[in-house]
């Protein structure tokens, strides 16, 4: 914090107390109420009656099957073992003939009263040893060669549900009752993803509530509605895209899995991410596994591969919402921006890690986003998009960061409260105004909880960010998702889903920069922002 | 003109490309594979490869053939241009299919690759050397030494080889035929040539030596039957003797001779390896995005501009890539936009955009009136398979009722509502064919004129009420079918009603004789007497998968234009300064919504089915299968964006109010 003209922490106007509800933003302020849920009458009339639900963890019925097969259903009985191992082929391929024969036993153990062991006997024996010790040593080196691509990328060695919880935008995927959330573009809907695999899609217009469930729709990490369309959900899954196809006049609460269609390529599993074009159509599709990511043309399920080597996967896509660029983070400390006309790539090698979450203003000409292992938002600018400089992304040459989040101690009425950490996932209102970022406190200190950070920004003609306020909840609950409304007419509209399993809609009520017919900007603050050059860190090589 | 210009500037580059390529590639493998054995030792193998490969070029034998491949390659490179469409063709029934097979174009083709193929596997005998090399040799008989040198002996190895080429040649053929490999398929995203060859090389490698095993296969099993026919005819020609020494190739035990399969597997690799490349730098070449001028800055360039191209009728290739085009400019480029949107110098019209707009209406109007006679021929059929039973009214007991349906099924009768279109075409046409100067003039004052409600009124100079009477529309008066029910036409027996007065006005117009009904009952006679043959059913029954991709062929043309259009009427909201889209709004939300009730209605049709078949990762591209579904996901996807764009302000715009209403449900996020 020796740069002043950095936004951090230590500006920001101190959490609201223990047990205050923060309910909505007016007058450049954040209110918040003790115990008080409800918005203030003269508010409620401007949310369109949004739902705002809990969905406790216990009511969620947990996964009844954990294995797929139906193979513990029935007794243990002892085949050939050449059987077995058409099987293991059939089920899982060569390396299952391999584990099959490695495990095998000496299967004369019934012969071995008669004790004349014929030549065959003996010679079949012998075939036998041999194709153990040739499929054990097969075995050792498909380890050790798989540990040493493991050693290049350690997130290949994680089981496929840690390596979802790891790259998910949700804090904390594996045990809250919301895994992922998705505001349909147009029109207020949204889908929720919950513990139990199922996904439920609430309209503020209508009472019905579907929820879809299929078979192939396990560990959900990602969803997202086609955009120009009514009601197309594509939901990232554990081996597989599926793509709902909604009726959105329809009163039936359980679409038939028919509805969906099943987008699937060998080794891209799983996919943890998730962005279809602005323009709709396309749909790309990411897995930490693959190295390519997938464009589909979801109504002819074709898909071509962006095949880039290095960074060992894709974990996270990020459309701007202009189409113009996608951004592209892998599980190493490099990550990518495409542009979608020829779809080139410009690689950023990052100093400290992997890029961790990012976001597009509005205009597509810059991007927000963080890094794993700092407590800073970088930005990185762009040129202004026309169509003509075809095949390039574009790029400034370097990163600089625009806020710093490392720990501060607030001295508050109630005690100090200490805040600050690595960002978790980070959004930007549709109209460029609002930044909320969920700060991810310490294991060690108790004391430093996750907590959502809320920014003001503006993008024109100089990029500002200044601070706004924290966000708190209900007591105990933590934060889990934020995502902004794309039409809230008003200002911007915050939904948080917390860890408690409740939902609930912030709105901030301001005139946007782009009406400027009256101006309220009575900022109680003194703006401050990067304006020229925030110490600037040589982030990124140019390709 | 432009486009042979163009096609011969395309094939001068693929072939020079595919030369190199096939060059190096022929060296490179000749060297690697087919000479040495994969035992060797790598390294030295390498060196010895590479030099080796320096002394050999001098070999005049060598040299020879390379000439020769480039010679192959140079004349598949024709045939593939030669060939090449961008609308594939889909043979209906299995019927088309052998009339193409055995039509005389697909003969020379076929031909020509056998003798291609044949050549490629002498080459490949010859790098090979070893007991490939020749095809007469010394007997090897035991026999005295002065004998030994008189006689000579065939080389069965060679011959099999050469057979071989000629096998795959045809095949490959067959199966470019087959897998419509002559279509263009063109891609979903643009990507720069280098990186499009390089991700598609694995397939290919791994494509064609798959391939290469089966053909082996099925040459073994062919060879094994029929070898011997070959060989006595050379043996005779030539004088050659058979060597007794060692086994004669069409037994088991000659053909399980592991090297003979492997060189037979490595020279149909290689010979396919080649050809496919050189088919694939086509389609690379070929479908590469190209960059066509709004505006022409000097009058020489006037006909490669993209409205003249639109508007004329070029080579359908030239048309495909001047429609992509315009999908590109419309969705990137700002500044090609604006000239779209400009006026003309002196006078001020909207010339580029009116002749844009027009050509592209036109195409989506042709294909609403395609989709509309497919789906009247279809619920004809479809009421005939209905048992009409539920219609207590007309027992269909006389032999004239059902000469009376069938009226609807014999390609006669089609006439009749064919007979019918042009008429409806003009009238929907005629207003878009006027000149768009004078459309223009007569609206400029109000472009959103209040709409006479009176179909009989209808002003016809003025550009959108032309499509306001779209055929859809206007066929149901004396058709008399509700187009707001959703149950398709054979669900529910209650839907025969309609056709009826239909079928009788049509014999009021030609009353029957009995000689004619006699002669359409023998007809129907002969048919049920023909359909119960099972051979004759199967090479003439009608694939219903196919008729539909048959119908849907040239969609992606289509799908471009919606896009072209729709991306263009959105960016007018902010870009257009002029206003000359708004006179043509009208015309294009008529179009698009009378295009998706129709195509809404063909995915209620019976045998149709909603979902996209599953494709495997093949290297013939099969996208042609699957383009009405991309079709029904673009055409929404437009009205959206449309729709979006200008939010409530289309209310001010003048449709039908049954458009209208629906208009309101893509309002409101309900379609």
């Amino acid at each position: 914090m020796n740069d002043k003209r950095m936004c951090s922490l230590a500006l920001f106007p101190p959490p609201p107390a223990p047990g205050d509800i923060t309910l909505y933003e007016y007058n450049n302020a954040l209110v918040s109420e003790l115990g008080y849920e409800n918005l203030p009458l003269t508010f409620q009339g401007q949310l369109e009656n949004l739902p705002a639900l809990t969905i406790p963890k216990e009511t969620l019925k947990t996964h009844s099957r954990l294995e797929h097969s139906t193979k513990p259903a029935f007794i243990h009985h002892r085949e050939s073992l050449w059987k077995r191992c058409i099987n293991a082929w059939r089920d899982i391929g060569v390396a299952g003939v391999l584990e099959e024969l490695a495990n095998a036993e000496e299967e004369s153990d019934l012969d071995e009263e008669t004790n004349e062991q014929s030549w065959v006997d003996s010679a079949k024996e012998l075939v036998l040893r041999w194709m153990k010790t040739g499929s054990r040593c097969t075995l050792t080196l498909c380890c050790w060669v798989s540990s040493l691509h493991g050693s290049f990328f350690p997130h290949l060695s994680l089981q496929k549900e840690d390596m979802i919880a790891k790259f998910s935008q949700a804090v904390d995927w594996a045990s809250c009752p919301i895994r992922a959330f998705a505001w349909h573009p147009h029109t207020s809907k949204f889908a929720v993803a919950l513990l139990d695999d199922s996904i439920r899609v609430y309209n503020a217009n209508s009472a019905t509530v579907p929820i879809l469930k299929h078979r192939l729709q396990r560990n959900v990490a990602s969803m997202a509605w086609k955009p120009l369309c009514a009601s197309i959900l594509a939901v990232a899954c554990h081996s597989c895209v599926l793509v709902w196809h909604l009726d959105p006049t329809s009163l039936s609460t359980r679409p038939s899995s028919g509805c969906a269609q099943v987008l699937s390529h060998p080794g891209h599993s799983p996919i943890t991410s998730l962005a279809w074009a602005p323009s709709g159509g396309l749909l790309l599709s990411a897995s930490p596994v693959d190295t390519a990511m997938l464009v589909w043309d979801v109504s002819t399920e074709n898909c071509i591969q962006l095949q880039w080597f290095g960074g060992g996967g894709v974990t996270y896509l990020a459309w701007s919402s202009e189409g113009s660029k996608v951004l592209a983070a892998t599980p190493s400390a490099v990550f990518r921006v495409w542009e979608v006309q020829m779809w080139t790539c410009e690689k950023w090698p990052t100093i400290k890690g992997p890029c961790r979450t990012g976001c597009w203003s509005p205009d597509g000409s810059r991007l927000l986003f963080t890094v794993e292992g700092e407590s800073v938002i970088y930005t990185l600018s762009f040129l202004e998009y026309s169509g003509e400089q075809k095949g390039k992304v574009g790029g400034s040459k370097t990163a600089s960061i625009v806020a710093d989040l490392s720990e501060t101690t607030f001295e508050t009425l109630f005690g100090e409260e200490r805040i600050g950490g690595e960002v978790h996932s980070m959004v930007w209102d549709p109209s460029g105004e609002r930044l909320a970022v969920i700060i991810k406190g310490s294991c060690d200190s108790p004391k430093n909880q996750t907590i959502i950070a809320v920014f003001r920004t503006r993008n024109s003609p100089v990029f500002e960010l200044l601070p706004c306020g924290f966000l708190r909840g209900e007591d105990g609950a933590q934060p889990q998702l934020v995502v902004f409304h794309p039409c809230f007419k008003k200002g911007a509209l915050l939904t948080v889903c917390w860890s408690t399993g409740k939902i609930s809609h912030i709105p901030f009520f301001f005139v946007t920069a782009q009406f400027p017919s009256f101006t309220s900007e009575q900022s109680p603050l003194v703006p401050l922002g990067n304006r020229s050059s925030a110490r600037e860190q040589p982030l990124f090589s140019e390709l | 003109m432009v486009s042979p210009k163009h096609d011969r500037e395309w094939s001068g580059f693929i072939c020079s490309w595919s030369h190199l390529f096939a060059f190096l590639s022929i060296h490179i493998f000749s060297r690697i594979f087919l000479q040495h054995r994969i035992s060797n030792e790598l390294i030295l193998f390498l060196q010895f490869s590479i030099l080796d490969a320096f002394n050999d070029l001098y070999t005049s034998y060598v040299i020879f053939c390379i000439l020769l491949m480039s010679v192959v390659i140079v004349v598949i490179n024709i045939f593939i241009v030669e060939f090449h469409a961008v609308v594939p063709s889909i043979p209906c029934s299995r019927l088309a299919l052998i009339s193409k097979i055995i039509h005389p174009q697909q003969v020379i083709h076929s031909v020509a690759h056998a003798v291609m193929g044949m050549l490629v596997a002498w080459c490949a005998a010859i790098m090979t050397k070893g007991k490939f090399l020749l095809l007469s040799v010394p007997c090897t008989n035991t026999e005295s030494a002065p004998d030994a040198d008189l006689h000579v002996c065939l080389n069965e190895y060679h011959l099999f080889l050469l057979l071989l080429g000629a096998f795959m040649g045809y095949s490959y053929s067959l199966r470019y035929l087959v897998n419509n490999m002559n279509y263009l398929p063109f891609p979903i995203i643009q990507q720069y040539k280098y990186l499009r060859f390089r991700r598609s090389l694995p397939l290919l490698a791994k494509h064609s030596c798959v391939e290469s095993l089966y053909m082996v296969r099925n040459f073994c099993a062919a060879y094994y039957f029929f070898g011997y026919i070959p060989r006595t005819w050379i043996i005779t020609t030539m004088n050659l003797q058979t060597d007794s020494k060692l086994p004669l190739l069409d037994t088991v035990a000659g053909l399980l001779d592991l090297s003979l399969l492997y060189h037979s597997w490595l020279c149909g690799l290689f010979l396919l390896m080649t050809w496919y490349l050189a088919w694939m730098l086509f389609r690379i070449f070929a479908t590469e995005a190209h960059h066509f001028p709004v505006q022409a800055t000097f009058v020489e360039e006037a006909d490669q501009c993209l409205p003249k191209i639109l508007n004329s009728n070029p080579p359908s290739l030239l048309k495909f890539l001047a429609l992509q085009d315009l999908m590109f400019l419309s969705q990137y480029s700002s500044v090609r936009r604006q000239e779209v949107f400009s006026l003309s110098q002196p006078g001020g019209h909207p010339h580029n955009w009116a002749s844009i707009s027009r050509d592209c209406l036109s195409l989506l109007n042709d294909l609403t009136q395609k989709l509309i006679i497919h789906q009247e021929a279809a619920a004809a059929n479809g009421r005939l398979k209905q048992p009409p039973v539920g219609d207590p009214r007309q027992p269909p007991t006389s032999p004239g009722a059902a000469a009376q349906e069938n009226l609807f099924q014999s390609p006669r009768s089609n006439l009749i509502p064919r007979a019918h279109m042009p008429s409806l075409v003009k009238s929907s046409l005629l207003p878009l064919k006027t000149s768009p100067v004078s459309d223009l003039g007569s609206n400029v004052g109000s472009p959103f004129s209040p709409f006479p409600h009176k179909s009989g009124l209808i002003d016809l100079s003025s550009p959108w009420h032309g499509s306001i009477q779209s055929p859809h529309i206007m066929r149901r008066g004396p058709k008399l079918w509700t187009s707001s029910s959703d149950i398709p036409w054979t669900s529910s027996p209650y839907e025969t009603r309609p056709m009826i007065p239909v079928a009788k006005s049509a014999n009021e117009v030609v009353p029957p004789s009995h000689f004619y009904i006699w002669l359409q009952n023998k007809k129907e006679q002969l048919k049920s007497f023909l359909a119960k043959r099972v051979l004759i059913m199967y090479f003439f029954s009608k694939h219903p998968e196919a008729s539909i991709q048959a119908l849907f062929c040239d969609t992606q043309m289509h799908i471009w234009a919606l896009e072209g259009l729709s991306h263009l009427v959105a960016a007018s909201f902010t870009e257009d300064r002029y206003g000359v889209v708004q006179t043509t709004l009208p015309a294009i939300l008529n179009t698009l919504l009378t295009l998706q009730e129709v195509v809404d209605k063909h995915f209620k049709l019976p045998h149709v089915s909603s979902k996209p078949p599953r494709t495997s990762g093949n290297l013939a591209d099969t996208s042609y299968k699957t383009l009405r579904f991309a079709l029904r996901a673009s055409l929404k996807t437009a009205i959206y964006r449309i729709t979006t764009t200008f939010g409530e302000h289309l209310n001010a715009v003048q449709v039908s109010p049954e458009h209208k209403k629906r208009l309101q449900q893509f309002l409101e996020f309900k379609e």
